[in-house]
Order: structure tokens, then C-alpha cells, then sequence
């Protein structure tokens, strides 16, 4: 591997209308890093991650990828699984894994007929057993329990092999056991891919126990009279190497974090 | 048990639903007698029996002067004035309301001409429309277009606005053009909200038709209805009401039905108007 990251982001900050949301990030990640991003609700976390996707545009600085400025609206080189409508409710489980194929072959109709079609149905096959959903194939999204949604919306993100895989909370909605499973999903896919995963995640455990790296997004200057006069940035950048994932991190920077997530405990 | 909390069995349901037509039925039966009984050749509140025998007559006995069976024929040219009105619309509907939600440049140049035009009042440009297409068909289903069309429209784009944006950009990370975008995800996301906007524009539809048929026309049930009016006769006119209702009632449930057969994930979600 070269010593060229994969990401950079070089001094960005965004603004909306005079608030500042984020400010200075300056971050390198390297390819193959499983980046988890935590923080209180609203400080911003999820703006990040919409800008590494190009839906919304740094107010400065730039981010790199492989060295070279992201294009400026969303490509299949950086896939994405948010919180909630991730999948498509007039699609069937299968109609929605042959979409990107049928994209790719059919650039009018964007459908693909007879011979074709099921060609594309039997290639589907195999990442429908993958992720437990081969029963499921003729259900349609709201049919299916919040976890089999997730599985379902991570497998169509990933069939068009992106370079990097953006999760926005992609566990939020989901129960304690079930997000487990799903966790172990991810981790196998990630190893079995080698892509370079962004996770923003409201569960400090989560963060700890799937990253390779931890960001910790939070307002380090505050001033009472001017709310919106300072951002959140990077407040903590923990990497963690995979044999060390279970160990705690130590004890001072665990109280600040306790601190940066007091406020999202309800939600978790 | 509190009233909200007390709800009707199937059986009660349909006796509380049929409940006012009855009692209205029985009004008008009780009032016609009264009347009649002043005056047996009252035209104004004809018998029931009456209404049934004009209604027959106009059905199943053939003009004396044309031949026709008066009421399929005004049934049929009404019908396809309607369809062809609500056609036009429709494909109207889609391709400007589809521009004007998903195309940002398309919305900024189109949104704010069709909300001045759809607060035209159609009937105002009715003369205009006698006037440029003449008195024949053209004109009738123009009008039935200029009165539903912009409302559909800005229903359609509202729709299209409403698709949550986490699925248009789940569309472009999986390589989708702006075209396959339109003919894959928008296209059949608001096909259940087309129908629903198709049954609202169904409603003033009928009025406009009724209305053009009523002014210049020689044949349809809105030309009829006015023409038997020179002659107070309640006993067609009565009749005729109530088929029109009939029908608009008809296509309104045949359009929900074929909604819930031809986008069953859409009625999943919970939602039935």
C-alpha cells in the first residue's frame, strides 16, 4: 500500500446561515480503516458524513479522495446506508438488488426484459442467501422486520463495489440483539471487502467495538452570547489496532467521552 | 364505555351507512305523495314509479325522432369526453409535475406560471375556448384539461417533492441517470398518488363537463338534462342525477381498486382514502 491516504480532509468547515456547524477538520484516514464517528446528537456528525457523500459542500477546505477533490454530487464509488429509507418501498427484496445491475445494462428504460432479467435474478441469488433474505425475495421493504430492511439496504449498497461505504446510525432503529448480528455482518464484510467504512453511530460501545478508529466530534470553544459562533470539530482521534479492540481505552479520554455523549443516551 | 371507544360491528356499520339514503328516499316518497295528492299532475316532485318509467323509457326504448337509446348514448359521449379529458391531463400531470419536483432549473421556471393559471377560473375561459376550437368536441374536453390539469400538476410535483431524499441518493450511488432516476424511482413511487390525484381531479372534471355540455352540445348527459329542463321534467332529470352520481361513484372505486392491485406496497404502508 502507498502512504497516500484514502481520505483527506483538509481544514474543512461547514456554515449554515451563520451557524457554524463543524470547523478545522483536518484528518487523513488510510485505505481499509473502519472509521466510527461519535458525538451528542446535533454536534454535526452527520453533516460530515453527507459531505464525504457530496450531498452537501464544505463552506471551506477541501476533501480528498485518493489525492484527487470529490466529485461534487453523489457517485457509485462511495456507497451509503442511512437510518431510514435506505431501500426501495415499490421494490421487491430482489427488484431492489437488480436495480444497480438493471441501471448499468438499460440506460433507457432502465429495466431489463425476459433472458436478461433472469439472468440478473439468479446473480442475485447468492447475496440473498448471504444475508438471510433468499425466503424474502418477493416481499416488498415493509414487509420485512428493521433489521432484514438494514441487512437488505447494506448488500445493495455494497453490490456496486464501492471504494468507501458511508453508514449514517445504520443500527439506530434496530433491537440490542439484532443490532449484534448485524455488527458481526459488518465486520465480515469489511474484512472480506477491504473497503474503507465511515460509521456514524450514537452508541459509544458500537464506536469502540467495530472501529479501527475512533473520532469523537465535539464544541471544544463555547461562547454564551454567540451560540452559533463556534463549530464542533474533532475533539478526539483514537486509533485503535484490531488485536487491541477490546481493551478500554483509557481512563480520561473514556470520562470525556461519557461527557460528548451524555445527551444521546435516550435515543440509544 | 365512552362514544369514541364504541365502534360498529360490520352488520351495524352497513345499517348506519345505508341509514340516510333511506331516510332521504323515504322524504322525498312521503313529500311527492303529499304534493300529488294536492295535484296529480304535479311535475315537481314526480313519483317514485314515475321516475323508474322515464328512466326505463330513456334506457331500453329507442328515440322516436333519432332512434338512439337516449341514455347509453349520452352515457357513452359523455364518458369519452371525460376520458378524453382526464387523458390529456394525466399525461400533462406527469410530465410537468415529474419537471417541476425533480428538476430544480425546470421548477424555477415552471412552478410559479402553472399556480397563476390554475387560479384561472375555467368557465371564464370557456367563451375564449368556443371561440378557438369552435363548438364541437375539441373545446368541451379542452375545458375539462384547463379546469383539472394545473391542479394535478402541482399535486404530482408535491409528491414528487415528498419522496424522501435518501432515496434519490441512494438512486445516484448506485449509477442511475437523471432519466432512470425519473423512469424507475420517481415514476413509480407517485403512480399510487397520481390515482388519488386522478379521483380528486375527477370532481371538478365532472362539473366542467356537465357544465360544457350544458352550454353548446347535442348529445351527453349534462345536454340533456338541461334540455328536458324546458319541459320540468323531474322524471328524467331526477334519474339522471342520480346515474351521474352513480357513475363518478363507480370510477372513483374502480381507480382505488386498480391502486391496490397495482401497488400493493403502497396500500402496506397503511393508508386508504
Amino acid at each position: 500500500m502507498s502512504t497516500q491516504p484514502k481520505v483527506s480532509v483538509r481544514n474543512v468547515a461547514k456554515i449554515y446561515d451563520g451557524t457554524v456547524v463543524l470547523e478545522r477538520l483536518d484528518l487523513d484516514i488510510a485505505a481499509g480503516a473502519l472509521c466510527t464517528i461519535v458525538g451528542a446528537s446535533s454536534c454535526g456528525k452527520s453533516t460530515f458524513l453527507r459531505m464525504l457523500l457530496s450531498q452537501e459542500v464544505p463552506s471551506r477546505g477541501e476533501i480528498l479522495i485518493d489525492g484527487e477533490k470529490l466529485p461534487p454530487e453523489p457517485t457509485p464509488d462511495r456507497g451509503i446506508v442511512f437510518q431510514r429509507y435506505s431501500v426501495f418501498p415499490h421494490l421487491t427484496v430482489e427488484e431492489n438488488l437488480m436495480l444497480s445491475a438493471e441501471f448499468d445494462a438499460a440506460p433507457l428504460t432502465g429495466r431489463l426484459f425476459g433472458s436478461k432479467r433472469a439472468a440478473a435474478r439468479d446473480a442475485v441469488t447468492e447475496t440473498l442467501e448471504r444475508i438471510g433474505l433468499a425466503q424474502a425475495r418477493k416481499r416488498y421493504p415493509t414487509q420485512l422486520s428493521g433489521g432484514m430492511q438494514q441487512r437488505l439496504a447494506i448488500a445493495q449498497a455494497l453490490l456496486k463495489k464501492p471504494k468507501i461505504l458511508l453508514l449514517d446510525e445504520p443500527f439506530g432503529a434496530l433491537d440490542p440483539g439484532i443490532r449484534a448480528d448485524m455488527q458481526e455482518l459488518l465486520i465480515e464484510l469489511w474484512k472480506e471487502l477491504s473497503m474503507t467504512i465511515f460509521m456514524v453511530t450514537h452508541d459509544i460501545h458500537e464506536a469502540f467495538k467495530l472501529g479501527t478508529r475512533v473520532l469523537v466530534f465535539d464544541k471544544i470553544r463555547h461562547d454564551p452570547d454567540a451560540p452559533d459562533r463556534w463549530g464542533a470539530t474533532i475533539t478526539y482521534d483514537l486509533p485503535l489496532d484490531r488485536a487491541g479492540v477490546q481493551t478500554i481505552p483509557d481512563a480520561g479520554a473514556l470520562f470525556a467521552l461519557k461527557n460528548t455523549t451524555r445527551g444521546d443516551v435516550p435515543h440509544a | 364505555m365512552r362514544l369514541i371507544n364504541r365502534k360498529p360491528s360490520r352488520a351495524t356499520a352497513f345499517f348506519l351507512g345505508m341509514a340516510p339514503f333511506v331516510a332521504a328516499i323515504v322524504a322525498y316518497a312521503v313529500a311527492s305523495h303529499y304534493r300529488r295528492l294536492d295535484n296529480p299532475a304535479d311535475k315537481l316532485l314526480p313519483s317514485l314509479p314515475d321516475m323508474a318509467a322515464a328512466f326505463s323509457r330513456m334506457a331500453f326504448t329507442p328515440d322516436r325522432r333519432s332512434g338512439d337509446l337516449l341514455l347509453w348514448m349520452d352515457t357513452f359521449d359523455s364518458l369519452e369526453r371525460l376520458a378524453a379529458g382526464m387523458g390529456v391531463a394525466v399525461v400533462l400531470a406527469l410530465s410537468l409535475g415529474i419537471l417541476i419536483g425533480f428538476i430544480p432549473n425546470a421548477r424555477s421556471s415552471l412552478a410559479p406560471f402553472i399556480a397563476t393559471f390554475s387560479l384561472i377560473p375555467p368557465i371564464t375561459i370557456l367563451p375564449i375556448l368556443f371561440i378557438i376550437f369552435g363548438l364541437g368536441e375539441l373545446s368541451k374536453i379542452m375545458l375539462i384539461v384547463v379546469g383539472t390539469a394545473p391542479v394535478m400538476i402541482r399535486s404530482v410535483a408535491q409528491s414528487v417533492m415528498e419522496i424522501p431524499r435518501e432515496l434519490i441518493i441512494k438512486a445516484e450511488t448506485l449509477g442511475a441517470s437523471v432519466w432512470q432516476m425519473m423512469v424507475r424511482v420517481v415514476l413509480p413511487q407517485i403512480l399510487p398518488k397520481l390515482i388519488t390525484a386522478i379521483r380528486l381531479g375527477l370532481v371538478p372534471a365532472w362539473i366542467f363537463l356537465i357544465s360544457a355540455e350544458a352550454i353548446a352540445s347535442t348529445s351527453g348527459l349534462g345536454y340533456r338534462i338541461f334540455l328536458v329542463r324546458r319541459y320540468l321534467a323531474m322524471d328524467v332529470i331526477l334519474p339522471y342525477v342520480v346515474w351521474i352520481t352513480l357513475l363518478a361513484f363507480i370510477l372513483d372505486r374502480l381507480l382505488l381498486m386498480a391502486s391496490r392491485r397495482a401497488f400493493p406496497w403502497h396500500h402496506l404502508q397503511g393508508e386508504s382514502l
